[in-house]
């Protein structure tokens, strides 16, 4: 499982960002100060924003000769974007139901199927979130800041799922964060965005 | 004609025209809300038009547009509310598709969905609260529709005579008894359909 990015130039409102990498691990981290771009590069990959040229790649697959919606990439934003309007169930399943009950054991959200998304707290809301991305059946895991806005003991149960989900399934993460120490206990492998231009 | 079937008439014709106006509306705002195109501004300029000209103007230009068969009959009636309603649907939608954060769409469409499965989905239920209070005063200003209806439709008893129209008329023939009946049913029913409407939209949302 590789995810390579050839001359990839991403347009951002103040710089291109210029990224030449390949990621073959379990887990990828990619560090960076904010504002270098690290939001924009997972959009990148997923679709969701234009490139001015350079390929993205994953095994055999061009992903940037893709729409979003058929690059199976699950996609966690910072803010995990849950749907407001549907329940957990109907969350987690809207991408589709693949390894439904596997998945939604190992994260231990069995018990808020049926609840709103709006009323969970921030760890239910991270785990709801990596859920509805695994069963899309997607081919590679994008992480934005997954322990942002979360409180010290919480952060390392949500580690520790995160872990989990790097075990159990077989789906390589790119995890994005700003902070090292943050990631010393899952990454594989490391990517710094700098050198801004 | 009885002041029951002049209220039922209007009613009918009003709630014609929102429910006709819906789709092209919730269109033409999304296209506004998420394109961009070229002129644009023009079109949007030109839906809030009926909002600042007077109705009577409206009107005047519409029996222009309208096909000779339509003038004088219900469907003139019809094409007169859509008109003078849709800046009420359009921006309202407008601004609910606005304030829909395009982060949610984006998500749906990593997970597979096409643009009609996110658009039914996602864009429109989070949007639906917005849209719902637009179609209302959009409604509420078709039932009161008279300066545009009066000139495109006329004033035929039985066929084309609106609650507003039939209130000016009484007035002018000096009934002002069978008018101010007219006007407390119309309180009545412009009440209890915003009443209503505040009430599903409470429970939709």
């Amino acid at each position: 499982m590789t995810l390579t990015t050839e001359n990839l130039v991403v347009p951002l409102a103040h710089f291109d960002l210029e990224v030449t990498a390949t990621m073959s691990s379990r887990v990828t981290a990619i560090f960076g100060p904010s504002g270098a771009g690290k939001t924009s590069l997972l959009d990148a990959i997923a679709g969701l924003r234009p490139l001015k040229h350079g390929r993205i790649t994953f095994d055999d697959v061009v992903l940037s000769d893709l729409p979003a919606r058929d690059r199976r990439i699950g996609y966690v934003p910072q803010e995990t974007a849950l749907f407001p309007h549907l329940s957990v169930a109907r969350n987690i399943r809207y991408g589709g139901r693949h390894n439904e009950a596997h998945v939604v054991e190992v994260l231990e959200i069995g018990h808020l199927l049926d609840r709103g998304v709006t009323a969970l707290a921030g760890g239910e809301q991270k785990r709801v979130a990596l859920a509805r991305a695994l069963l899309s059946a997607p081919r590679l895991l994008l992480l934005d800041e997954p322990l942002s806005g979360l409180d010290w003991p919480l952060r390392d149960r949500v580690m520790q799922f995160l872990q989990r989900v790097r075990d159990d399934f077989n789906v390589p993460m790119l995890y994005v964060t700003h902070d090292e120490e943050e990631v010393a206990g899952i990454e594989e492998e490391v990517v710094t965005l700098g050198g801004v231009r | 004609m009885t002041d029951a079937s002049i209220i039922w008439f209007t009613v009918r014709m009003a709630a014609l025209a929102t429910t006709l106006l819906i789709p092209p509306a919730l269109a033409l705002a999304w296209l506004l809300a998420r394109g961009t195109w070229r002129g644009k501004s023009v079109i949007e300029t030109l839906v809030a038009l009926p909002l600042v000209m007077p109705p009577v103007a409206t009107g005047l230009i519409l029996l222009k547009l309208v096909p000779h068969g339509v003038v004088f009959t219900w469907r003139a009636v019809v094409v007169a509310m859509m008109v003078m309603s849709s800046p009420f649907i359009v921006r309202a939608a407008r601004v609910a598709f606005e304030n829909v954060n395009p982060r949610y769409e984006q998500i749906a469409r990593t997970l597979g969905a096409h643009e009609p499965r996110v658009f039914f989905t996602v864009t429109l239920p989070l949007a639906l609260r917005g849209i719902a209070g637009g179609v209302v005063l959009g409604f509420a200003r078709a039932l009161g529709e008279f300066g545009a209806t009066i000139l495109v439709a006329g004033n035929i008893p039985g066929r084309t005579t609106t609650l507003a129209v039939a209130i000016y008329d009484r007035v002018q023939l000096g009934h002002d008894r069978a008018a101010w009946h007219l006007v407390a049913a119309g309180v009545i029913v412009a009440f209890a359909a915003i009443w209503l409407s505040e009430k599903s939209t409470r429970l939709c949302t």
